[in-house]
């Protein structure tokens, strides 16, 4: 890798170890000394460092592999770093200051950094090695669970902790009935107490895990594979496989054999030092004052106090242990521990509890002497932020503890964000402040850049929304070029870019990137076909291969390789003829599960590539474009024809809104409401676009969401008539299909641009665009067409097959 | 989740029992810059045709999560998978930045028609 012959006029430094530790160390030391140590670190695993925390991520099928990668192998030769993987370090030679690889070849060093993290802690169990046994701590083995999971129904994950929950999660998304078995009565017995416990089961059953609690394993059953788990009580558990995930003992056998002193982890000082003051530990096989971290946090502790005494550049600081706090990141289930918050007895410490079951809330804090010493959140971590920030600092406690427990719960927090004090830590893995994080932001970075420059929100992931909305506070993303790139390989902004198309008449997505650039990159083809659909409308070249499979067969790809069908409900208003032949589709297509969605739709998944002409002309109904960037659906409420409080006729205007918009293409997909009085049934204040019926007339409201992120809309107009209703809907679409980059959904639109200027160019018209915005939006609607004719007469061959026959000849 | 092929032996076991030379489609029933998915007995191959002309064929089912390869995007010399995003590259199977590897087999176009190599039926 990169260089090959040692400088001699430098010391060797060699780190063993290519973890997150090893790596972070490697960060660290070049950062502030690049040119007196000639460094060397060596892993044992085939890839580049990667984030362990993100495993269970990538077993669930979120991440892929190289998604969680920290640095690429070009990020150590730009640093003169050299790299090995996929070799082990065989032994350490104190005496003649080399290690030994695997094959024998030997690496000299002058200073020794070990960072060998840990093994899985694998209990006794007779007969553990049957094949259908797998631990859980690196990519290859998310590989060979994944793999294995394939040929299996059922899974047993033995040991409830963090990382046992996260695995089992993982499982359930591949399909698997997955018991969890520990030995404990409730899980994650290093953080919670019973009580929680019991509560933070009942969520992850209701997410569709299973738990024997109080069972210790004795024995794996079944020969040639695993076919059940025979427990010390004498019960049994049928099972197809099993996943060990019970901790994790500190790998210390090199610094055994070479005669360190060793008691759990390998002893080091307060500078990171073991018994020989030439060799270094870090990381999760280190023991510092008695204690063993297996988190992300204290190891990156370690590696900057290591950093600095090493370097000796800056006044170094001390490693004085760690303050805990896990986030438990599963999805649907929030759970935060901060310190130890088990305690029980109020002769001991303060205790304030909060308790809602029926929300499946719990809140408790541990105080003593003033001071916090532990906290459980669960099922409402708003005021995690604050309570990390006051465990960690040691500053004393208000008086009214409650204020902690519910001090952010009412508050929006975004206001909380701007009041929080700058020194605050947004980001506690890798220690980013709030003030650090505005100053780089209001230099015109975007998130990315202060990924790679801060790392804020590349450790657990759990600030991330915390980061984007400041990012919206106190962002100014059109400075920063990269983010206002329109598409990654091009480097022109959507506007240039547009210009650059129409000037040149590139009317294809292949003749832009011969063109313009972009390297065939099929990542970016299908932002270039939705720029081009926009810009020629019918003079379109539209080449298929452009689009996402979505945008091919007209329906919504599902993680079996089926397909999902929503047929178009204009106003969410059906009838009884319509829903017969929905069922009688749905039977006769073997749709696996019938759905209603949120938007007043009726979804039939499961339907196979082959059956969707079919389906769709037995329908007889338009596509509902549930399956692409275009506008979706206008939610309604029933408005004045049957409500008793109706204002205005809610359903009338969302029928009319859906006939004039359906499909129309755009950079995200637009899911729009019509509420018919102000209690907002429909919950159009929420939706991208939404129409609320006031006393003479409709207010309408844009940037709204309810997903990931809530967003209350801004209200862009009031007006009088149904026919101002949809024109200024239809300007709002126009100019956000004109401006917005692909993918950005209106909240971050309306943010970005800003509601006053929406508004002056809108609805005041001060720039002069309004009648060439009506214009466009009224050809395009013009030109719209149902995609689902397509199932009678397909654009190109096969275009609906699943798979093909073939000759049947061999030669 | 659609059952696996035997991805990764495919290649070396052809290798070692002789390979058998399959017909699949005329060349131009293959759109350009798309994939599509056949059927060899229990096997499934996804056939691409790229923009530049060449033609590969990988394994039908992604590596990953089995997901429809012949139904993703492809260009650069890679398909992308439709439903997380792993990519493959078409010349020899191997993931892009992941440690999967999706097997490959070589394909002959002959008087226009698309031939790929594959092991014997079982």
């Amino acid at each position: 890798m990169g260089i090959s012959t040692l400088d001699r006029s430098k010391e060797k430094l060699v780190v063993v170890g290519g973890g997150m530790a090893g790596g972070r160390v490697v960060e660290e030391i070049v950062a502030r000394e690049n040119s007196r140590f000639d460094v060397t670190i060596i892993g044992a695993e085939p890839y580049t460092v990667y984030n362990r925390i993100l495993l269970s991520d990538v077993l669930a099928g979120s991440k892929s592999p190289e998604g969680v990668f920290l640095y690429s192998t070009e990020w150590f030769q730009s640093r003169a770093v050299r790299l090995i993987t996929g070799v082990k370090v065989e032994s350490i030679h104190r005496d003649r200051k080399v290690v030994r690889l695997a094959g024998g070849e030997e690496r000299p060093y002058d200073k020794l950094i070990i960072a060998t993290g840990s093994l899985p802690l694998v209990p006794e169990i007779e007969n553990v090695n049957t094949p259908g046994v797998f631990v859980f701590r690196t990519i290859e083995d998310c590989q060979l669970i994944s793999s294995y999971a394939r040929r299996c129904k059922r899974a047993a994950v033995i040991g409830g902790g963090l990382l046992g929950l996260e695995a089992a999660r993982g499982l359930v998304n591949h399909g698997l009935e997955v018991t969890v078995v520990e030995v404990m009565p409730y899980p994650m017995a290093q953080q919670l107490d019973a009580e929680s416990g019991a509560m933070l089961a009942r969520k992850m059953e209701a997410l569709g895990l299973r738990f024997q609690f109080e069972k210790a394993s004795q024995r794996v059953l079944g020969t040639s594979a695993v076919r059940g788990l025979a427990f010390k009580d004498g019960t049994e558990l049928d099972t197809d496989m099993v996943v060990i995930s019970c901790g994790i003992r500190p790998n210390v056998r090199l610094a055994v054999d070479a005669g360190l002193r060793v008691e759990r982890g390998i002893v080091c000082d307060d500078r990171m030092v073991t018994s020989d003051p030439d060799i270094f530990a870090v990381g999760e096989c280190v023991e510092h004052r008695g204690r063993i971290y297996g988190l992300v946090a204290p190891l990156y502790e370690q590696a900057r106090v290591l950093a600095e005494h090493i370097t000796g550049v800056q006044s170094p600081a001390f490693y004085q242990g760690s303050k805990i706090s896990t986030r438990l990141k599963v999805m649907g289930v929030d759970l935060v521990s901060i310190g130890d918050g088990r305690a029980l007895d109020p002769a001991k410490a303060s205790i304030t509890k909060y308790v809602e079951p029926s929300r499946g809330v719990y809140k408790k804090l541990v105080v003593r002497e003033g001071k916090l010493e532990g906290a459980i959140l669960l099922g409402e971590i708003d005021s995690a932020t604050l309570l990390i920030a006051a465990y960690e600092a040691g500053t004393p406690m208000p008086e009214r503890h409650a204020d902690l427990l519910f001090g952010r719960a009412a508050g929006d927090p975004r206001v909380m964000l701007e009041a929080m004090p700058g020194e605050s830590r947004i980001c506690a893995c890798h220690q980013v402040s709030k003030e650090s994080l505005v100053e780089l932001l209001s230099k015109g970075c975007s998130l990315d850049d202060l990924a790679a420059k801060t790392k804020a929100g590349t450790g657990c992931g759990g600030c991330r929304p915390q980061l984007e909305m400041l990012s919206a506070i106190y962002g100014d993303a059109d400075r920063n070029p990269a983010t206002t790139r329109y598409a990654k390989s091009i480097p022109l902004s959507k506007p240039e870019l547009m210009a650059e198309i129409r000037r040149l008449g590139l009317k294809s997505v292949s003749a832009v990137m011969r063109t313009l650039g972009g390297g065939d990159d099929p990542g970016v083809k299908p932002a270039l076909a939705s720029l081009l659909r926009m810009v020629w409308r019918e003079e379109y070249d539209d080449e298929r291969d452009a689009r996402f499979i979505n945008d091919r067969v007209h329906a919504n790809i599902q993680n079996d390789g089926t397909f999902s069908v929503v047929p178009r409900i204009f106003g969410g208003v059906t009838s009884p003829a319509e829903l017969r032949r929905i069922a009688d589709v749905a039977e006769k297509y073997q749709a696996r599960m019938v759905k209603l969605t949120g938007g007043q739709r009726i979804d039939l998944l499961g339907i196979k590539k082959r059956d969707l002409p079919a389906a769709w002309h037995d329908l007889g109904m338009p596509s509902g474009h549930a399956y692409t960037k275009a506008f979706r659906t206008c939610k309604t409420c029933v408005g004045t024809d049957f409500c008793r409080y109706g204002v205005g006729d809610s359903t009338a205007l969302g029928i009319a809104i859906e006939k004039r918009f359906q499909g129309i293409e755009a950079p995200h997909k637009l899911k729009l409401a019509a509420s018919g009085c102000s209690r907002n049934c429909a919950e159009a204040t929420v939706k991208d676009i939404g129409a609320v019926a006031v006393d003479g007339g409709w207010q309408v409201y844009v940037g709204g969401a309810a997903g990931s992120r809530v967003r209350a809309g801004d209200l862009l107009a009031t007006v009088a008539t149904n026919e101002e209703v949809l024109r200024i809907i239809g300007r709002f679409i126009q100019y956000y299909r004109m401006n917005a980059r692909y993918m950005e959904r209106s909240p971050a639109f309306v943010e970005r641009i800003g509601i006053e200027r929406l508004r002056s160019i809108l609805v005041d018209d001060s720039e002069g665009q309004a009648e060439s915005l009506d214009r466009q939006i009224e050809d395009e609607i013009a030109s719209y067409r149902d995609p689902w004719l397509e199932g009678k007469s397909p654009i190109e061959p096969s275009q609906f097959a699943d798979e093909l026959a073939i000759a049947t000849e061999r030669s | 989740m659609p059952n696996s092929c035997a991805s990764s032996t495919v290649e070396t076991k052809a290798a070692a029992v002789g390979r058998s030379r399959v017909a699949l489609c005329s060349l131009d029933s293959l759109p350009k810059g798309q994939g599509r998915c056949f059927a060899v007995g229990r096997l499934k191959v996804a056939v691409f045709r790229e923009r530049d002309g060449s033609v590969a064929a990988l394994d039908g089912l992604c590596p990953h999560l089995g997901g429809p390869l012949a139904d993703g995007l492809i260009g650069a010399g890679v398909v992308v998978c439709p439903l997380h995003a792993y990519r493959f590259r078409l010349s020899d199977g191997t993931g892009v930045d992941n440690g999967f590897r999706a097997g490959r087999y070589p394909v002959v176009i002959e008087d226009g028609r698309v031939f790929v190599q594959l092991p014997p039926t079982e």
